[in-house]
């Protein structure tokens, strides 16, 4: 028990530094730890030596909980089996000195003995124990429910260890942000950020696909919580294998399941649809471009690049604003929804660098190879739109038209083939431990000596008293006289 | 009633509960110093095992005909109860009344999460101590939750309103509702490991005092506070679970949140094996409940202020 202590402290202090220190893998924010990195060049590595940056998964925690696993194995098995002896043989004998029990009664009675043991035996079975008489001394045991329910609950520790196992073996989590009107098939190369475990059948993905037809958000438009989100709702059209598209709708807390791999709806944000024409006065872009949300009111920065643009590729920089105002604090939005949309852009023309093959974020520029438009004072071409408007580059290199708002939703979507496993481990502890808590294990003597003499005694086998009362009922039947009851204070008892 | 009516009522019931409970404060205070200056010490009721129920204040037994000062004190400890109890339903009715007032479940932020909680541990406490003999043990209780509901209408005051909507889960009120419970009765559980601690050093030095319960009255309650709350925190954690997994599919992603879960319930596991570990029993093992507490209470505030994770209302 001393090494179980032991463990479990080191355990819970191994969890600690996981919630201080960013970490891979853990669904918060993908960047923490490059971001880490950035502000702490010389701590960053250190730190990622000794795994601190993937604690859950690390060596050293796993062998933390896997000690903890074998040696609670170690100790519960023997226990079981001495369970499984105790169950199968009868209750166990009166000690000679019944006197040291946590109850202790006894008194003369003129009934004849054989009276007092049939009632004594009778009552105790009354009572639900289990009874054996020997000679003239009754034997009662009663609570190994206790002691299944400890042993179904340490157990059951080993079956959660299965279910995380699965889990993180063969399910996967992923990510995908969908624009109104796009679609997704359940391939890995259509996913944003997709994150496999080892033995994930990524080429065999659950075959599925679904179109975002509409997604709506409500905020609230009272003094109380203003702008507080209210309701988001997806409209999706989903096409399982084998059968017809249906339409599905989707909430947070309420996915999209196909096959047990479920698209969560996650977050949500604002796509411009602008229309960009090149300096030939050609077409280069048209539809939405998804911005990325920077708080609660949903202001968004954003980049439009437009590589198709001749003769110089095109590229736009700004901030999206749902309810724009522009006063002395600056461009920014003051409420969720979008009720007076403004585009805030300047543009850079040049070479966006899009052809070296090295992957670019969708929501950044990379300045290297491009110069900023300036208007005929010098200072940075900038331009504030409203729906419908369009900003003309100085020198006639294009032209951005903002068309339009479309939204975009966020979806996690996750396979993990262990939860079910997970969640009758789940069961099994809790049921296994209420009982473990809740049922006293306990025993029950009476003795009648040659004079006359009856011994009442009850132990409990647990830290918790002695049920109240069963004892009194024991005595009323057998006709204690009354007062004979004396109290002995709970001798220091030692389980294990 | 609309619903303003409802918010506005349970703001001035709250404020009506923080000053009855200040009262009974006030009166705990008095029967611990009744205590401490009574001359013969008062007979502690000897908690054999099997003597549990049979008379749950033997103090009473002091004979009250003319007002001796143990007769005194001895009012003074009912008159607080009585406060405490009464405070308690004011503290309910407002916890309702909000409940009403935004349609929900009253447990959506931090504010509710206090007075949640500190209803828990008064309840706790009111239930206790009809068994055993804790009155002594109001002071703290008493004082807790009025820090606890004095900083819930400061600092953390929200307006009775709708929740975010991934807050809005039915497994969520019931996750909430355990935590909270569970916590409230950690919270006695820690008042009565604090006492027993600091009776048992005051017992040592040789010191007499009646201003706490005996050593084994404290250790009794609790470990009874400890047995009661484990699986209801337990059955917290899983309820956690699985509405992470119904909201973002993940039913365990070591959110800090739900790391500092498992460290309190880790260390409460290490508690309980600790009683049962021979030399560790007692003192040493009572200071992993206390630990296990103050991991509770570190997820509770520490976590949702500094701390940013995926648990939405975390912006307090
Ligand atoms: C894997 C981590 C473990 C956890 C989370 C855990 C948890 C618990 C809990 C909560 C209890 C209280 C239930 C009760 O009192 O019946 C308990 C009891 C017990 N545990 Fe563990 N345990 C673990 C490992 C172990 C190990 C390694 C041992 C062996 C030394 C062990 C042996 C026992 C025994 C014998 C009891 C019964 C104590 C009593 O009679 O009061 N457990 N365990």
């Amino acid at each position: 028990m001393r090494t179980a202590v032991v463990l479990l402290a080191l355990v819970a202090a191994a969890a600690i530094p996981g919630s201080l220190l960013p970490q891979r893998n853990v669904a918060s924010d993908p960047s923490a730890v490059a971001s880490f990195y950035a502000e702490n060049p010389g701590l960053a590595p250190w730190l990622d030596r000794f795994q601190l940056f993937d604690v859950y998964a690390s060596a050293w925690f796993a062998s933390i909980y896997l000690l903890l696993l074998v040696s609670m194995v170690g100790c519960v098995l023997p226990r079981s089996a001495r369970l499984w002896r105790s169950v199968r043989s009868a209750p166990p004998a009166a000690p000679r000195h019944l006197g040291r029990m946590d109850r202790y009664v006894a008194w003369t009675s003129d009934v004849p003995s054989d009276e007092v043991v049939a009632r004594a035996e009778a009552t105790v079975r009354g009572l639900g124990y289990r009874v054996e008489v020997a000679g003239t001394e009754v034997r009662g045991e009663r609570g190994y429910l206790r002691e299944v329910g400890n042993l179904m609950f340490h157990l059951s520790l080993l079956v959660l260890l299965v279910g995380v196992g699965a889990g993180r073996l063969f399910g996967f989590e992923g990510r995908v942000a969908l624009v109104e009107g796009a679609s997704f098939t359940n391939l890995r190369s259509q996913y944003d950020a997709f994150t496999p475990s080892v033995w994930t059948d990524v080429d065999g993905l659950e075959p599925f696909s679904f179109t975002l037809d509409d997604f709506d958000a409500t905020f609230e438009s009272g003094s109380v919580d203003a702008g507080a989100p209210r309701s988001f709702l997806a409209d999706l059209t989903v096409t399982r294998e084998g059968s017809d598209p249906e339409t599905v709708q989707v909430r947070p807390n309420d996915p999209l399941d196909v096959n047990e791999t479920k698209a969560f709806l996650t977050g949500h944000g604002y796509a411009p649809k602008v229309t960009v024409t090149d300096g030939e006065g050609n077409v280069a872009y048209s539809g939405p471009v998804m911005f990325l949300p920077l708080d609660q009111t949903y202001t968004s920065e954003g980049v439009v690049k437009v590589p198709d643009a001749v003769p110089t590729q095109l590229g736009f920089e700004g901030l999206f604003l749902p309810t724009g105002v522009i006063d002395d604090l600056g461009p920014r939005s003051v409420f969720p929804d979008d009720l007076n949309p403004l585009l805030v852009l300047t543009a850079f023309t040049g070479d966006l660098q899009m052809d070296d093959g090295a992957a670019q974020s969708v929501f950044t520029l990379d300045k290297g190879g491009m110069k900023q438009a300036r208007g005929a004072d010098g200072e940075p071409f900038k331009r504030a739109l409203a729906v419908g408007e369009t900003m003309r580059l100085p020198g006639g290199e294009g032209t951005l038209r903002f068309d339009g708002v479309a939204r975009f939703a966020n979806f996690q979507i996750a396979y993990d083939p262990g939860k079910e496993i997970s969640l009758v481990a789940g069961v099994l502890l809790l049921v296994g431990l209420t009982a473990s808590l809740a049922i006293r294990r306990r025993h029950l003597w009476v003795r009648v000596g040659p004079t006359g003499e009856v011994e009442v005694a009850a132990r409990s086998v647990t830290r918790r008293p002695l049920p109240a009362g069963e004892v009194d009922r024991l005595l009323t039947a057998l006709d204690a006289p009354r007062h004979t009851s004396s109290p002995t204070p709970t001798p220091e008892k030692e389980t294990l | 009633m609309n619903d303003v009516a409802w918010a506005e009522l349970s703001n001035s019931l709250i404020y009506s509960a923080i000053a009855v409970y200040a009262l009974a404060f006030l009166g705990y205070c008095a029967f611990a110093a009744g205590r401490s200056t009574t001359p013969a010490p008062l007979p502690e009721m000897s908690v054999a095992a099997g003597a549990a129920g049979t008379a749950p204040y033997p103090e009473e037994a002091i004979p009250s005909g003319e007002p001796t000062p143990a007769g005194r004190t001895q009012f003074l400890g009912a008159a607080a109860i009585s406060l405490t109890t009464l405070a308690f339903g004011l503290h309910a009715a407002s916890i309702a009344s909000r409940g009403i007032a935004a349609g929900r479940a009253p447990w959506g932020n931090m504010y509710e999460f206090v007075l949640v909680c500190s209803l828990a541990a008064a309840g706790a406490f009111l239930a206790t101590v009809r068994r055993r003999p804790i009155q002594a043990l109001g002071v703290w209780v008493s004082a807790l939750v009025l820090i606890a509901l004095g900083l819930a209408v400061t600092v953390l005051y929200t307006p009775a309103g709708a929740l975010v909507p991934v807050l809005n889960s039915y497994w969520l009120v019931i996750h909430v509702a355990a935590a909270m419970i569970g916590g409230g009765v950690f919270t006695v559980g820690f008042i009565a490991t604090t006492a027993f601690l600091v009776r048992t050093r005051l017992d040592r030095r040789g010191r007499r005092t009646g201003m706490l319960p005996s050593t084994e009255t404290l250790g009794q309650v609790a470990h009874a506070a400890h047995m009661f709350a484990f699986p209801v925190w337990t059955f917290a954690v899983i309820a956690g679970a699985i509405w992470a997994e119904n909201s973002w599919g993940r039913y365990w992603g070591w959110d800090p949140k739900e790391t500092w879960a498992f460290i309190t319930w880790v260390l409460y596991a290490a508690y309980l094996h600790a009683q049962a570990t021979a030399g560790w029993r007692g003192v040493k093992a009572s200071w992993f409940a206390i630990a296990g507490y103050a991991a509770f209470v570190f997820n509770f505030f520490g976590v949702n202020m500094w701390i940013t994770g995926l648990h939405s209302y975390a912006g307090v």
